[in-house]
């Protein structure tokens, strides 16, 4: 037995070098002196990660991205803690029904959506690319924001709320007072996730970009047609830290046990 | 208060989804129905009798299915070994899961152009130590495609393999080998069985992710189309809208008709009941 646990060591091993390999891979290229990428590089330069603050666009659209990210963020908090407060707490006719509309942003193709979203929040209601990047950015999060919160929620004692109701406190008071500072940690986790979906998302943006209005993810899939240097292998490795704070972050607050539940 | 307050919290979230994506999704559905005003299948017609389309079709399923079955012989053993370490190694090895997967799927695509371009590392390797002769042409081929997509997936069926793993009683393995059944006899018996729910869900993932991904295929595929990219293209770049709400709801379809039916087997196959 000991000899099989040996083996499936060494197989899971082989499995993470796989997953990891091709991310320390490009981190190295990015050093690389010339212009082209290579590994190993051939010596080491800083000269792709001052190009990044060269190229205007890649400034422009990382301003783009934080904004439509944050901005589409506070709408999804706004719209989406009353609904996960209304699922979580009450038992009414219709909740499945709701639940299944809540989610369904995750279920759609990404893509398909993007291009609906295009036809229609574009075409048919004439909103601007950017008022239509941000909305679809909105509705990409608003699941996610749901799910995180929600499941927040499932842990919190609603005991705890009747309590204070009992004792005079007003709904509304009741609610800022006792409920979210109980799910603080809930709620920015869920931020942290919605950010990083949309921050990431290739799918929608492709669709709602235009002349003077692109995301970063964007401009880089742009950047990789036309050049091959490594730009874009610099880019990745900001982008990486990000993650990993943010990921870091994430487990602080609720664990990483969020991404294993299905 | 209780019914209209419930409303209230309800109805800001439902009427923003309803405009912004209920509303654009289904008049995509029903437009696929219209043209020049009058009631047509035309477009479904065209899809299902063009060679090309077929060809597209035929290619995504394939990528999606090797890709599926792949992520789950690879992630099925790895997600057995972690469920059974320490808290402390458990943590670690999720959380270098995780991580890709919160990782920009561009830059995961753009990875492996590194390595597996025609003077990729792949090649320059296999060269230097003699293997073969001449590059091999992987970049832009459906392996490719595969080659990323496991990347992006993996991921994802391990952490959920791990899930379900983790909440398998290991009292129930002592108890089957007690009983005399070997390890491996109590692994397929006890584990495999109780993972299956878990399995099903983690593939459905993986597959229905695999058929509608758009930034792998469009990075690491080159001129190979999927169905995805054949959107897209057919959508900003030929402009032809009809054809690509059609293509668009051939997707949805086909999506809910896997979850459908993988979820229905998830259910009856659950041991639980």
């Amino acid at each position: 037995m000991q000899e099989k646990n040996r083996g499936l060591a060494l197989f899971t091993s082989l499995v993470f070098l796989f997953l990891l390999g091709p991310l320390i891979i490009i981190s190295f290229t990015s050093f690389e002196p010339g212009s082209v990428l290579k590994f190993p590089p051939e010596g080491f330069s800083w000269r792709w990660y001052e190009n990044i603050f060269e190229v205007e666009m890649f400034m422009t659209t990382f301003k783009t991205s934080m904004f439509v990210s944050l901005l589409g963020n506070l709408l999804a908090l706004l719209l989406g803690i009353p609904a996960a407060y209304a699922l979580s707490r009450f038992d009414f006719r219709g909740k499945g029904i709701l639940n299944g509309i809540f989610i369904s942003p995750v279920l759609i193709p990404g893509i398909v959506m993007g291009f609906a979203m295009l036809k229609y929040v574009i075409v048919v209601y004439h909103l601007p690319i950017y008022a239509g990047l941000l909305v679809g950015h909105t509705v990409l999060m608003l699941p996610f924001i749901i799910r995180v919160i929600a499941s927040s929620l499932s842990n919190f004692d609603f005991a705890i709320e009747e309590a204070a109701l009992s004792l005079g406190a007003g709904r509304l008071e009741t609610f800022f007072k006792v409920v979210l500072p109980n799910i603080r940690s809930g709620i920015i986790a869920a931020i942290l996730i919605a950010f990083l979906e949309s921050f990431n998302n290739v799918d929608i943006s492709v669709f709602m970009t235009g002349p003077g209005v692109s995301t970063l993810p964007i401009q880089m899939l742009t950047y990789v047609e036309n050049n091959f240097d490594p730009t874009i292998a610099a880019i990745s490795v900001l982008l990486m830290i990000l993650t990993a704070i943010l990921m870091f972050i994430i487990e602080r607050l609720m664990g990483l046990s969020y991404f294993t539940k299905r | 208060m209780r019914k209209t307050g419930l409303y209230l919290l309800l109805l800001p979230g439902v009427l923003f989804l309803t405009l912004f994506m209920v509303i654009p999704i289904v008049m995509t559905i029903a437009s696929t129905f219209y043209q020049d005003g009058s009631f047509t299948i035309q477009g479904y017609l065209q899809f299902l009798t063009d060679a090309y389309f077929l060809k597209i079709m035929l290619t995504t399923l394939q990528v999606s299915l090797v890709t599926t079955i792949a992520c789950v012989l690879i992630g099925f053993p790895a997600a057995y070994y972690i469920s059974k370490l320490g808290p402390r190694k458990k943590g670690i090895l999720l959380a270098l899961a995780i991580f890709p997967l919160l990782t920009s799927s561009v830059v995961r695509s753009f990875s492996w152009m590194i390595i597996l371009g025609k003077k990729g590392l792949l090649n320059s390797s296999l060269l230097a130590i003699g293997l073969i002769d001449k590059p091999l042409e992987i970049l832009y081929t459906p392996t490719a495609m595969m080659i990323g997509l496991i990347h992006l997936f993996l991921p994802l069926i391990i952490i959920t393999l791990v899930g379900v793993m983790e909440n398998i009683d290991p009292d129930l393995l002592k108890a089957a080998e007690s009983l005399g059944a070997s390890k491996l006899t109590a692994f397929w018996k006890v584990i495999v069985p109780l993972s299956v729910p878990g399995l099903i869900i983690g593939s459905i993932l993986v597959f229905v992710g695999s058929l509608t991904a758009y930034t792998t295929p469009a990075l690491l595929g080159g001129k190979q189309r999927v169905i995805s990219t054949f959107l897209y293209q057919n959508a900003i770049t030929l402009n032809d809208w009809h054809l690509a709400s059609v293509i668009a709801t051939i997707m949805i379809v086909i999506t809910f008709v896997v979850i459908y039916f993988m979820n229905k087997l998830a259910t009856k196959l659950n041991p639980k009941g």
